[in-house]
């Protein structure tokens, strides 16, 4: 998990992934191993103060190599006053209301804004936060304008889209969460498991959760890549995830790029099989956000702090492997998910029926990340560019910084008296092609099918 | 003759009743699975009983449905969080919505029928937007509440509110105007005052129709507050059946149809009283 990594730690490197101690999986497990619940508070404070001092992964590790991590971690708190911006974080401004209402999309993408109601984590700031279940992204999307809802499950793309007046009214969004990466699948009905190859795929029906949604770009550039053209060789049509399984089985639709569980769920139903896992796509690609007005965060800084910190919390809760099953037996009820307990834990274990007859083991299906890159931003701008969903000139780099991490990370730096950060960014590949989020506009330009 | 006639109504009713639901049994009986017995038991123990059979997961039996609704007319009114209440109380979301919505509706339509039967030049000048407005279906109206609103449990009262209010609107102003000119024209012989022909002359005369209007009313309200609550999500009925949609219980959703059609029913036969409080005979 990058956003509680040790930035101390000359081995470690911010931009990608690894564990330094070669004992864990991944990253984030290495720290989950170590880290208690106020250091993990400390580590996402001082990642965003060397982050900041240090945009590139080369010079700090020289840095560090140099004078070693003491003598750094002295210096920088020199510099900077590393423990008082930690406390501020830790131990934010009192909550300004402490009756709040969240909204969510039964999917196991908002699991740690779920799960964070039964397992206490928002009890334990100090918030009685009610979530509530929503019919729809569109519906989402109005309540939260409408500020029926406090904060809000999106879809990642849905902040930019809302700040930037597509598809809706430009209100000033924010994202200061990324909720998980991955956890997505292509399902297909189970009448073309012989059709694997998506070349075969022209003139089928498929369906993503809204236009506005990584599932309608990850299925566009999958389908592109294998030379189907997303808009005249096939149809992709918006259906809010629970009426999926319903319009497979009605053979309404021949598949969908769809969240979890209702990959899942068509499975156990015995309607479709998983073709792929989205982090064949793209692995570690974002889904869902937590997101919130500017609105909320800049009139109620106590109480957006403290339920970042609920999110933040959960979100580590989560990514930890042992934690899962519990979580799913506590977000598979009636009052949230409404599935079948098992479907959702082989969602969140990655030890699930693939719906042709045999048993898959990927713990990685689904992983919980909430560090809002700003060039996971950039990526979803240049597909929304590329398939027309923007025109004109787009200022990549300033909607995604005023969008996903900046108004998070910078004003508690600048709250603890200290100089905003850099932008954070960093380099990643969609099936194997890479993405240099300093040249969206050549990116755009590279592709053979797009619409603009 | 009228007893045994009802009687023998009765008899066709039930063997009605237990026509369908045999052919549902029959309908829904458990087929011999297609492959069967090779799949991994791993595998098995992963997905639902028939589609480890390799069959779709199967529409439920009466018996099953049967068990659904009972489990939930026994504890219809728990509360398991926000987002996990019973039948009972989804139910009474749904009725306070679509009764506060009925009821600012009958407020606005019937005073308003009332001045526009009375009067045949307001009656003509408006007769074009009520023509517009009275065939556009309420849900479509929703969006731009939630727009304009901006609060979802008022956009779902108002799209009550709009729904309810053209058949009231048009039956009183319709009753009104032909209330008939013998009994006005006597009215004005006694030189009556124009509140009192109102309220003692056009509206008892006017009230069967009204009554109607009412009818209509309420039968609209009560089919529209389903598809609203589904669009919008929290509370009520519909919630309730979306949110079984989402989970693919069909066993839930045919007891929230039938919860849903004894409720309406019972709604017109209240109405279906209160008119003939306020009927007459030339």
């Amino acid at each position: 998990m990058t956003t509680f990594k040790d930035p101390f730690d000359a081995r470690y490197r911010l931009n990608s992934r690894g564990c330094s101690c070669g004992q864990h999986g991944s990253e984030a497990e290495h720290v989950q191993a170590q880290a208690s619940e106020d250091a993990r508070t400390t580590r996402v404070v001082e990642g965003a103060v060397m982050r900041a001092l240090f945009p590139h992964d080369a010079t700090r590790r020289a840095f560090l190599s140099a004078v070693g991590a003491g003598t750094a971690f002295a210096a920088v708190n020199a510099l900077f006053p590393l423990a008082s911006a930690t406390e501020a974080f830790a131990q934010a401004a009192k909550p300004e209301k402490t009756d709040l209402k969240v909204g969510f999309i039964p999917i196991t993408c908002a699991t740690p804004i779920i799960m964070a109601k039964p397992m206490g984590f928002y009890e334990k700031q100090g918030l009685n936060v009610e979530v509530v279940k929503t019919a729809g992204w569109a519906v989402i999307r109005d309540k939260a304008i409408n500020k029926e809802y406090d904060a809000a499950h999106m879809l990642s793309p849905m902040p930019l889209a809302i700040s930037m007046g597509v598809g809706s009214n430009p209100i000033p969004w924010t994202m200061p969460a990324v909720e998980n990466v991955n956890g997505q699948a292509i399902t297909l009905a189970v009448k073309h498991k012989d059709k694997r190859d998506p070349k075969d795929w022209k003139g089928m029906k498929f369906a993503v959760p809204f236009d506005y949604s990584m599932h309608n770009y990850l299925l566009r550039y999958y389908l592109a890549e294998a030379g189907i053209d997303p808009d005249r060789d096939v149809q992709i049509r918006a259906v809010p995830p629970p009426e999926m399984v319903a319009n497979l089985r009605a053979d309404n639709i021949d598949g969908f790029l769809a969240p979890d569980p209702v990959n899942q769920r068509a499975v156990y139903d015995g309607v479709g099989f998983i073709h792929i896992l989205s982090k064949e796509i793209w692995d570690g690609h974002p889904c869902c956000a937590f997101s919130a007005s500017k609105q909320f965060v800049t009139e109620m800084p106590g109480t957006y702090q403290a339920l970042l910190k609920a999110i933040i919390e959960a979100t580590a809760f989560a990514q930890k492997a042992e934690n899962r099953k519990e979580i799913a037996a506590a977000i598979a009820p009636t009052n949230y998910l409404n599935q079948p307990q098992t479907v959702v834990e082989q969602v969140l274990t990655g030890t699930y029926a693939d719906g042709l007859g045999g048993v898959k083991k990927d713990p990685n299906r689904i992983a919980f990340d909430p560090f809002p890159w700003e060039s996971f931003a950039v990526w979803i701008l240049t597909q929304m560019k590329r398939w027309g969903q923007i025109k004109g000139d787009v200022d990549y780099a300033k909607v995604a910084n005023d969008v996903f991490l900046a108004t998070d990370a910078k004003r508690l730096m600048a709250e603890a008296g200290l100089m905003p950060p850099e932008t954070t960014t960093k380099t990643f590949s969609v099936m194997g092609k890479p993405f240099d989020p300093t040249k969206p506009d050549e990116y755009v330009a590279s592709f053979a099918i797009k619409r603009s | 003759m009228a007893s045994s006639l009802s009687l023998r109504a009765g008899l066709l009713s039930v063997l009605i009743f237990a026509a369908f639901v045999g052919a549902w049994q029959w309908a829904t009986l458990p087929g011999a699975g297609p492959g069967g017995g090779a799949v991994d038991p791993e595998y098995a123990a992963l997905v639902s009983g028939a589609a480890a059979q390799g069959a779709k997961s199967a529409f439920p039996t009466p018996a099953d449905v049967a068990a659904t609704l009972w489990g939930h007319l026994k504890d219809p009114f728990y509360v398991r969080g926000a987002n996990d209440q019973g039948v009972g109380i989804q139910l009474a979301y749904s009725l306070g919505r679509v009764l506060v919505g009925y009821l600012l509706a009958a407020a606005v339509a019937i005073p308003l029928g009332f001045l526009i039967g009375m009067s045949p030049l307001t009656y003509k000048a408006l007769d074009p937007f009520i023509q517009i407005l009275k065939p556009i279906s309420p849900l479509a109206w929703m969006p731009l509440a939630l727009y304009t609103i901006k609060d979802s449990g008022v956009s779902a009262i108002f799209v009550i509110f709009i729904c309810s209010l053209w058949p009231m609107l048009i039956n009183t102003a319709f009753g009104v105007a032909s209330v008939r000119k013998e009994w006005l024209n006597v009215a004005a012989t006694l030189e009556v005052g124009a509140f009192r022909k109102a309220f003692l002359v056009i509206l008892p005369a006017a009230a069967p129709t009204i009554m109607t209007g009412m009818r209509i009313s309420i039968g609209i309200a009560w089919l529209v507050i389903v598809a609203a609550e589904m669009l919008v999500g929290g509370t009520g009925i519909g919630y309730f059946v979306w949110n079984e949609w989402n989970n693919l219980s069909i066993g839930n959703i045919i007891t929230a149809i039938l919860l849903i059609g004894l409720v309406g029913m019972a709604l017109d036969l209240a109405l279906a009283r209160a008119a003939r409080l306020v009927a007459y005979r030339e």
